[in-house]
């Protein structure tokens, strides 16, 4: 059976394992990495232990409940498949991996992109950290947006 | 002309939008760079008077004159002169300094065997100094680490080693062939350029390791010849070497991980991708570099093929076409794609031809993607002290080229009377079998099993 990420390479939110509300709360990292890839950088980077394997080709487990969104993992996964949400009242917090250019600058808006590139709104940079060469962003999105919003366009 | 000290000649003729660098023999069509990394024929040009120049791995100099080859070819203007014959004798002799090579390099000197690194190339790191993207793994393969970086660090370890006299390296240099050499010797001769002269070179090694890598596959459509369609390694070569845009409008042809990975550092060097295309019904590379790709913008069409490129006398644009599912284009489903630069990321073929000329016991096997040499998992191949690693043992990645590359520098010294290698020699193996235990690692585990097999059965 072909999986739909296979054929179009979007992901489907049916393949993860979704906070509940009161995590999304808190703030945790979503790790969008669904193959066994033998990979394991973001296990060393927890400073909680929240992400575990069981060997380097089992798929990284969350622990949502130890993570605490310090962000470490974002700018060490060599997939860029990870992204910290947080919800606070009604905007959504968004940190993504970012390798292009011009940096973005804290406080402009930026586009908002979706899996496809869709641009589906509008984001305010809240946060620019280097890390590596890779631009971890924090932006400001509707909260609707939390889980679809996965890219920006400066 | 114009160009940069560090340039090679093809990079700096990009730089200045001349894209034509030779003519074919029979029929005078254009020819461009296809596989920059030295091991196709598209770029070949007369330097200073001599022939068949690779100009994608020669070095730009102040003063040459680089001129286009007439179709019949003409003997060299160049004078040689009789100069001395250099001897070098050597406990290991490694042939390559991408990360297989630079790898077994470090491991035989770390046992305190003299070693001698030839490339070809300008600089040591083969393809790797074009990967600018996070490798995967483990801390032990330096994973989070850009396939760049990666590269430096291990030049800082052979640099080091080559101060203390442990390792003597040859860049700009081709071993040419096999001789026969005393007992227990291998006789190579090497040919060394400098400054377009060349210098030959006579090695006596006790041990070898092939560390030579692999070259681009061609795809068969019309206009596949025109300038402008590329090899990934190429277009890596230009964008992420020599800093120079291949084409401002790019169609990618094959969604491996290659296909992928290029594709989304097109996207990084401000080159629009038009789109994706792979014959398969399903995306061969890592789910998360399509999704980096996807996020962009970029459309992967599966089960969809390139049918011809168009153009005068680079390409002008290509034709898509469907296919069903079994994988027969399907009549109507043509669709035209506007752009300059098709880049071909089908696959590539272990380079091997120095191991045939030894007389290595070869064989086809298709999960290695040609024939390989017979190996065990200790990297000897059918002659003893003769090693191989990375893709020209069969295809893989950079990761699993450095650890074999690792077994194959251990092992080397170990024939060589090293008995502390033992230990490290079989974790290294270990820690193969482990990287290649996943879903990724099948097609690697099915050739190495095969090869196994032949290598028993001989």
């Amino acid at each position: 059976m072909m999986l739909g990420y296979e054929k179009d390479g979007i992901l489907d939110l049916k393949f993860l394992k979704l906070p509940s509300q009161k995590q999304l709360e808190k703030g945790v990292a979503i790790i969008e990495c669904v193959q066994k890839i033998p990979c394991n950088p973001c296990v060393d980077s927890c400073p909680t232990g929240a992400i575990s394997m069981k060997d380097i080709n089992d798929l990284p487990l969350m622990d949502y409940d130890k993570c605490i969104a310090c962000c470490k993992c974002v700018g060490i996964c060599p997939g860029l498949a990870i992204f910290v949400v947080k919800c606070i009242d009604d905007k959504a917090f968004i940190t993504l991996p970012y390798e292009f250019l011009p940096k973005p600058v804290v406080g402009k808006k930026v586009q908002a992109l979706d899996r496809a590139g869709k641009i589906v709104g509008v984001g305010i940079v809240k946060k620019v950290v280097n890390k590596d060469k890779t631009f971890v962003v924090t932006i400001e999105v509707e909260k609707n947006l939390l889980m679809i919003v996965r890219n920006i366009k400066v | 002309m114009i160009g940069f000290e560090s340039d090679c000649i093809a990079s700096a003729l990009h730089a200045q939008g001349i894209k034509i660098l030779t003519k074919s023999l029979k029929y005078d069509l254009p020819r461009g760079f296809f596989c920059g990394i030295g091991k196709c024929s598209s770029c070949l040009m007369r330097v200073n008077g001599i022939p068949n120049v690779r100009t994608c791995i020669a070095p730009l100099k102040q003063g040459i004159k680089v001129e286009m080859q007439d179709k019949f070819g003409r003997l060299p203007s160049a004078k040689f002169e009789e100069k001395p014959k250099e001897t070098i004798n050597v406990d290991v002799l490694v042939v390559g300094a991408g990360p297989a090579g630079l790898c077994a390099s470090i491991e035989a000197a770390k046992q305190g065997v003299s070693v001698l690194l030839v490339d070809e190339n300008m600089c040591v790191g083969g393809q790797l100094i074009k990967q600018t993207h996070k490798f995967f793994g483990s801390q032990n393969e330096k994973a989070g680490t850009r396939g760049i970086f990666i590269s430096e660090d291990l030049k800082k370890e052979i640099d080091e080693f080559k101060k203390a006299g442990k390792i003597n390296l040859m860049l700009n240099s081709t071993v040419i062939g096999c001789y026969e050499g005393e007992k227990n010797l291998h006789k190579f001769m090497v040919v060394k350029r400098k400054d377009y002269d060349n210098f030959l070179i006579e090695v006596n090694s006790k041990t070898a390791v092939f560390a030579c890598g692999a070259m681009e596959n061609m795809l068969l459509f019309p206009g596949n010849d025109l300038p402008g369609v590329y090899g990934a390694g190429a277009v890596q070569t230009l964008m992420n070497v020599f800093g120079v845009k291949p084409g401002k409008k790019v169609l990618m042809i094959g969604a491996g991980n290659v296909g992928l990975i290029v594709s989304y550092q097109f996207l990084q060097a401000g080159i629009d991708v038009d789109r994706v295309v792979e014959a398969a019904p399903f995306i061969g590379g890592y789910h998360v570099h399509a999704a980096k790709l996807r996020r962009c913008g970029v459309p992967i069409y599966t089960s969809h093929s390139i049918k011809e490129v168009y153009g005068k006398d680079c390409v002008e644009g290509a034709v898509v076409v469907k296919l069903d599912k079994n994988w027969q284009p399907i009549k109507g489903s043509e669709e035209k794609v506007e752009c300059d630069t098709v880049c071909l990321a089908v696959g590539l073929t272990p380079s091997t031809r120095l191991l045939y000329q030894i007389g290595v016991k070869m064989d086809f096997v298709s999960e290695a993607c040609g024939y390989v040499a017979m190996h065990d998992n200790s990297m000897q191949t059918t002659i003893k002290g003769v090693f191989v690693a990375g893709d020209s043992s069969g295809i893989e990645e950079a990761s699993t080229a450095m650890i074999e590359g690792k077994i194959a520098g251990v092992s080397a010294a170990l024939l060589l009377g090293c008995k502390d290698g033992k230990k490290l020699q079989k974790k290294y193996i270990e820690e193969l079998n482990m990287l290649r235990e996943g879903p990724f690692g099948e097609k690697a585990r099915v050739a190495k099993k095969k090869i196994e097999k032949l290598m028993e059965a001989k």
